[in-house]
């Protein structure tokens, strides 16, 4: 297969085999420049260490508040109640079964131990990963909302929709998304909390203002994807949904979107691992997602190489899992 | 059934063309037309004018009785009640056989999914692909899709039908099946105007022939009078070439 631009010329499978050596030489020299550069200023690898991030062991130990004697002890399946009472006091502790350390007559002291559950939780890490992954997804789900319509609106004949549509993507297209997630949290949040406020009412938390920047900005581009997508459908599909007797809505959404929106997954492939990229930015608007998670843990543990390394490997799993999953949408709608 | 008089249409994008000019013209209830003439005559025009594709600047069309031109007038409703088939074939390429004919059924006239489906193998039939119906159109050939494009257009019920070149993109071997299935719907009685510059169909089963060019109706006759004694040099040539 001739690659675009090449005229392809006899070559030996020496050749080939030369320069698939000299990649790996590459990489496998950058690796060990790193760590010797890392050896110079004294840094200690410690990947022992990171795993606690993504999962720990914690223990929960249950302890007595009184002075008394263990009057009695209820097994109920997996879970015991342990009633201690002593001092015309009586206290109750439920715990797991298999954690009891004290027998029923057992004298005890404030502070003693009656129990001990173990268990596997989640580390900081995972969390923030977590945090990410829904911040994105609700982004891109509105983000595809918003776009969806605001092209439709660009393309609509009505000056307000499509004057307002305009004017959206300008602004979001013109200006920082690290400036637009400022104006969410410090701007409209202050004003909107202020008046739940007054109105008595629950306040919203930052988190929903992060997720509001990130999937206004996507709408924009989604916007003009869209818009292109639309007019890149042939005329012929209008005049021939029209001619059946369809109004404009229904062509559109029976027609004319469906087909649109197959053709523009590549490029909203391509906005939604931005998406997923730019959530960073939320660490600023003091929402733990992946990156201030990592930030956090570096801080505490000093181990900031593998940290960040780590933590460039989670948005790469991400981001390829997307891309992949977008991917297959596609081969699916277009193999029809 | 039709009737268009006095009517206009001039582009001005991207140079001016004055595309109809003063067309008045009658089509009557079971009455087959065909249009023929030169490319750029205006023949396409006047045809998107009739289902208002194409807005005319000028002049009254009237569809069964009602002004297409009026804006009061609810034109989708009018337009399924007109049915089009384009030289290009227009199916929904998402959309397998059977969706493209059941949509607008479902979508425009309320019919259950059950009632379309029905609707659909039947014109299927009709139109002689019944094999094809899940399928997709980019795996039929010019002539199927032809003929899916028809019967697409024929289960709204139209009370006419508007044939634009329908078999110009066609492989020769593929135009006769689309003729026949045009044919049959003319001898079933359907009023139709055909673009067509196949003259076999028009002396088969046309009614009235109409010669347009540059914009203007040139000369209107059976077929038999073109093809015997036409009377405007322009046709003459025309037909000269054509035949
Ligand atoms: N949408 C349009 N914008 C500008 N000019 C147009 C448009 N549609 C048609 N025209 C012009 O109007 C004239 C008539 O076009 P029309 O398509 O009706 O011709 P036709 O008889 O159907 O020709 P053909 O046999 O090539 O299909 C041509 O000169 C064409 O260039
Ligand atoms: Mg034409």
């Amino acid at each position: 297969m001739a690659l675009p631009g090449k005229i392809p010329r006899a070559r030996g499978r020496g050749y080939y085999y030369l320069w698939v050596g000299v990649f790996f030489v590459i990489v496998i020299g950058l690796i060990s420049m790193l760590s010797y550069a890392t050896q110079k200023i004294d840094y200690t690898w410690r990947w022992y260490r990171i795993p606690q991030y993504f999962v720990y062991h914690d223990q929960v130990e249950y302890v007595a508040e009184i002075d008394g004697e263990v009057e009695r002890i209820d097994r109920k399946g997996e879970t015991a109640t342990v009633v201690v009472s002593g001092l015309g006091l009586t206290e109750t502790y439920e715990m797991p079964a298999a954690g009891v350390q004290v027998d029923k007559g057992q004298r005890i002291y404030p502070g003693d131990i009656l129990g001990i559950h173990g268990r596997w939780r989640v580390g900081i890490l995972i969390q923030g990963l977590w945090l990410t992954l829904k911040v994105s997804a609700i982004a891109i789900v509105f983000g595809i909302l918003i776009g969806l319509f605001a092209g439709l609106f660009r393309i609509s004949d009505n000056p307000a929709l499509k004057w307002s549509a305009v004017t959206y993507i300008e602004l979001i297209r013109g200006s920082p998304l690290l400036v637009q997630i400022f104006i969410w949290y410090f701007v409209l949040g202050t004003l909107i909390n202020s008046l739940l406020a007054k109105g008595g009412i629950v306040q919203v938390p930052p988190l929903w203002f992060g997720v509001a920047a990130l999937a206004t900005f996507t709408g924009a581009y989604v916007a003009e994807m869209v818009r292109a997508g639309i007019q890149s459908i042939h005329r012929g599909q209008t005049e021939a949904s029209r001619s059946l007797g369809m109004n404009y809505f229904q062509s559109m959404r029976y027609v004319i979107v469906p087909q649109a929106l197959r053709r523009i997954i590549p490029p909203l492939a391509g906005q939604f691992i931005s998406l997923i990229k730019d959530s960073s930015l939320l660490g600023i608007i003091a929402i733990r997602e992946l990156t201030k998670a990592t930030r956090e843990v570096v801080t505490t543990s000093l181990q900031p190489f593998e940290l960040w390394f780590i933590c460039a490997l989670l948005y790469l799993v991400l981001t390829f899992s997307l891309s992949m999953l977008l991917q297959y949408v596609e081969r699916r709608t277009l193999a029809q | 059934m039709i009737n268009v008089q006095n009517v206009y249409k001039t582009f001005y994008v991207p140079h001016k063309v004055q595309a109809l000019v003063d067309i008045t013209t009658n089509v009557a209830a079971g009455e087959v037309v065909v249009v023929i003439g030169p490319s750029g005559s205006g023949k396409s025009t006047l045809l998107r004018c009739l289902n208002q594709l194409e807005t005319a600047d000028s002049g009254h069309i009237l569809i069964d009785g009602i002004d297409v031109m009026d804006p009061k007038t609810d034109i989708n409703k009018v337009r399924a009640e007109v049915g089009m088939v384009f030289q290009s074939f227009n199916l929904f390429p998402h959309k397998s056989v059977i969706e493209n004919i059941t949509l607008a059924q479902m979508v425009v006239r309320k019919r259950s999914k059950a009632e379309a489906d029905q609707k659909a193998m039947g014109l299927l039939d009709k139109v002689g692909i019944t094999d094809k119906a899940a399928v997709y159109p980019d795996q039929l050939s010019g002539g199927q899709q032809q003929r899916v494009a028809i019967a697409r257009a024929l289960a709204m019920d139209p009370k006419i039908m508007l044939f634009d070149e329908p078999t110009s993109a066609l492989d020769p071997e593929m135009i006769g099946e689309v003729l026949d299935v045009m044919k049959t719907l003319a001898r079933e009685g359907m009023t139709m105007v055909c673009v067509t510059h196949e003259m076999g169909f028009a002396r088969e089963v046309a009614d009235q022939v109409i010669f347009m060019d540059e914009g203007a109706v040139v000369e209107v006759g059976t077929p038999e009078h073109f093809f015997t004694k036409p009377e405007h040099d322009r046709t003459k040539l025309f037909l000269s070439q054509i035949l």
